[in-house]
């Protein structure tokens, strides 16, 4: 970054496209990235998600130049950086450990690379206040780490990350270690600032929540691939994989058998999300707010009838689970509707015939 | 807890301190009387033994040197030590343990069988380098390595070292500014901790100084007690002193910033409130 664009005052400095090509790494034989390949558009929100050894810190800390890649490219706005250190990138990154200097106040943490860029003092002042205002921790400028609440802390690492305006932000899980009410006031702000500056961001979380809240995009990884990569929409109602349904959102995994583009499960016809699947025994992956469930004390008999015999209460909305004799089902009510069907009540099944998603689970599959 | 067993507690206590302290602080002042009466407790008190120690060219001699010594021991530890420890952490975290016991090793080897092993390589140093006194701060690097490796290990381990040098990193910072701006700051605790063992170590040396030839202040105290034992005992007394005047250095030294820290906390958190964002208000 030249000083020029530090020296700048204000102004949202437009997003530079973001490409990984191919990327490769292997840790002592383990393959951590099997050739990922993703374009970050100027200015976009695109959320790594995936669980834990998928390979999303490892692609970015090759991105941030932490690491080196065994193979493949990495394009900042067509530049390629892939044989930079890190200290030449020009990334603005937010980690999931603490991170702040803890020699140093809030306002000095945030100085701190704005000296490196030698940014002349006063503007350096100046340029750190307002990083700060801008996260809202005007008032804790002076105080150290420790004085910090976890929250607090990851705020002035974020305004720390931008005052240098960086190129790419990379923040690698920062709300992991917050507690839940902090972490979703912190997820909004984090993007309000985002949009604010229009910097091109890449966010890696192992929390599906915060992935389909934040972004733009959001891309599922599994094993060192790409599974998915789309808006959260799509990620979450047309699953590209069983990994991806399975990963993102609840699923039921209900036996079936696959016939002429469809999925008879348990004497249901459920159109298929994969039109092209060859027929024969499956597991179809059901949601749970497809499910609904109706009381029904005189019914002994039918595949669809089971009785409740567990209720998760999640505050506007409660889980249900029904156990069908073979297997057990879930299902997402409202927790007024749950509230009528108190456990041990005999109920009948309702699938919404919404497109399912099918996984070849031989040993699960058995016909209905 | 009764009031009676809170006493009893009360007393061993100080009787336990007492006797430390009488086992520390006896010698010392038999040491200052020696140095000032010599062996009769009822001649007058004389401060002429410790003037003689910079008046003995000698002693003041050996005195800079070992000083010079301790310095650049001190110094060549923290560029040499330092560095390589942060380095193995960071990139090569499986020689860690490999590292350890290389730094360990001199702490098992006794010093009598070091310097046998050195003397060939200083008989060879003093013919084609240098004869000075100062080249023994190679033989003093290896004596005080597990000591000081041991004291930076634990600073090391206080911090954490790569999230810290990886947000430096990420902000433009190279190693050199790592080093100096995030990790040296972050344990200068420990690092003082290191200089203090080293100028301790290297003042206190004998064996080393003595085998090869060399007369730093430890060698110069027994030559001048053969002369003057007054003089050389209150040159081992005033070494002594220099060692505690260090050992305070570093209590009050090493610390403001962590007791600033400590009471501004203390006032930051008294009245504890849960805010917005889970602010302490």
């Amino acid at each position: 970054m030249g000083n020029e664009s530090l020296s700048e005052s204000g102004g949202p400095r437009a997003g530079v496209e973001v490409r990984l090509e191919d990327l490769r790494r292997r840790y002592s034989g383990v393959t951590a990235l099997d050739g990922l390949s993703l374009t970050l558009a100027p200015g976009e929100l695109v959320a790594l998600l995936g669980p834990s050894g998928c390979g999303k810190t490892t692609a970015m800390r090759l991105v941030a130049g932490l690491e080196e890649a065994d193979g493949g490219r990495v394009l900042f706005g067509g530049r390629d950086v892939t044989d930079l250190p890190a200290n030449k990138r020009d990334v603005g990154m937010v980690f999931q450990a603490y991170s702040l200097f803890p020699h140093m106040t809030a306002h000095q943490n945030v100085a701190f690379g704005l000296r490196l860029h030698k940014v002349e003092s006063d503007e350096r002042r100046k340029r750190a206040s307002e990083m700060l205002e801008l996260v809202g921790l005007g008032p804790h400028a002076h105080k150290y780490a420790h004085q910090l609440s976890g929250g607090q802390q990851q705020r002035v690492a974020l305004a720390r990350a931008l005052a240098i305006k960086p190129t790419v932000l990379l923040l690698d899980e920062p709300l992991s270690a917050l507690d839940a009410k902090v972490r979703s006031r912190l997820r909004d702000e984090i993007r309000r600032v985002q949009l604010e500056i229009g910097i091109t961001t890449l966010f890696v979380t192992h929390d599906q929540e915060e992935a389909l809240a934040i972004a733009d995009r959001v891309g599922v990884m599994n094993k060192g691939r790409l599974e998915q990569l789309a808006s959260p929409t799509v990620v979450y109602s047309r699953p590209a994989t069983p990994f991806v349904a399975e990963f993102v959102g609840l699923t039921n995994r209900l036996p079936g058998v696959v016939r002429d583009g469809a999925v008879d499960v348990r004497g249901i016809r459920l159109p298929l999300v994969q039109p092209d699947a060859k027929d024969g025994p499956a597991v179809a992956l059901v949601r749970p707010e497809t499910v609904s469930l109706a009381a029904d004390p005189k019914s002994d008999l039918g595949p669809l009838v089971g009785t409740v015999i567990a209720i998760s209460f999640l505050g506007a909305l409660s889980r249900v689970t029904v156990d069908l004799g073979d297997v057990t089902m879930v299902a997402q009510l409202t927790t007024s509707d749950a509230g009528a069907l108190p456990m041990g009540t005999r109920v009948r099944v309702v699938l919404r015939p919404d497109a399912v998603l099918i996984a070849r689970d031989e040993a699960a599959a058995v016909p209905a | 807890m009764s009031k009676a067993r809170r006493l009893k507690l009360r007393i061993f206590r100080t009787a336990v301190f007492l006797v430390i302290g009488a086992f520390f602080l006896v010698p010392l002042f038999a040491m200052f009387e020696f140095s000032t009466r010599g062996n009769s407790l009822t001649s007058p008190r004389t401060l002429d033994a410790w003037a003689q120690i910079v008046k003995v060219p000698e002693l003041a001699k050996a005195i800079t040197a070992s000083l010079e010594l301790a310095a650049i021991t001190s110094i060549a530890m923290l560029v040499l030590i330092l560095p390589t420890m942060v380095w193995v952490r960071l990139r090569l975290p499986t020689l860690n343990r490999v590292i350890e016991f290389i730094c360990l090793l001199p702490l098992v080897v006794p010093a009598i069988a070091l310097v046998v092993g050195m003397v060939p390589l200083y008989r060879w140093i003093s013919i084609n380098i240098s004869d000075s006194i100062l080249t023994l701060s190679f033989a003093y690097l290896i004596l005080v390595m597990p000591y000081t490796y041991r004291t930076l290990d634990a600073g090391l381990a206080a911090i954490d070292l790569k999230t810290l040098t990886e947000a430096a990193r990420s902000l433009g910072a190279g190693w050199g500014t790592v080093m100096v701006r995030v990790v040296v700051p972050n344990m200068s605790s420990a690092i003082l901790n290191a200089c203090i063992l080293s100028v301790a170590l290297v003042l206190g040396e004998f064996t080393f100084a003595s085998l090869l030839a060399f007369e730093n202040v430890q060698v110069a105290i027994l030559y001048v007690s053969f002369v003057s034992a007054g003089t050389s005992i209150a040159v081992a007394l005033a070494s002594l002193l220099f060692t505690f005047a260090l050992l305070l250095v570093l209590s009050f030294v090493g610390r403001p910033r962590e007791r600033v820290a400590a009471a501004e906390e203390a006032i930051f958190t008294a009245p504890a409130q849960v805010g917005e964002w889970g602010m302490r208000a």
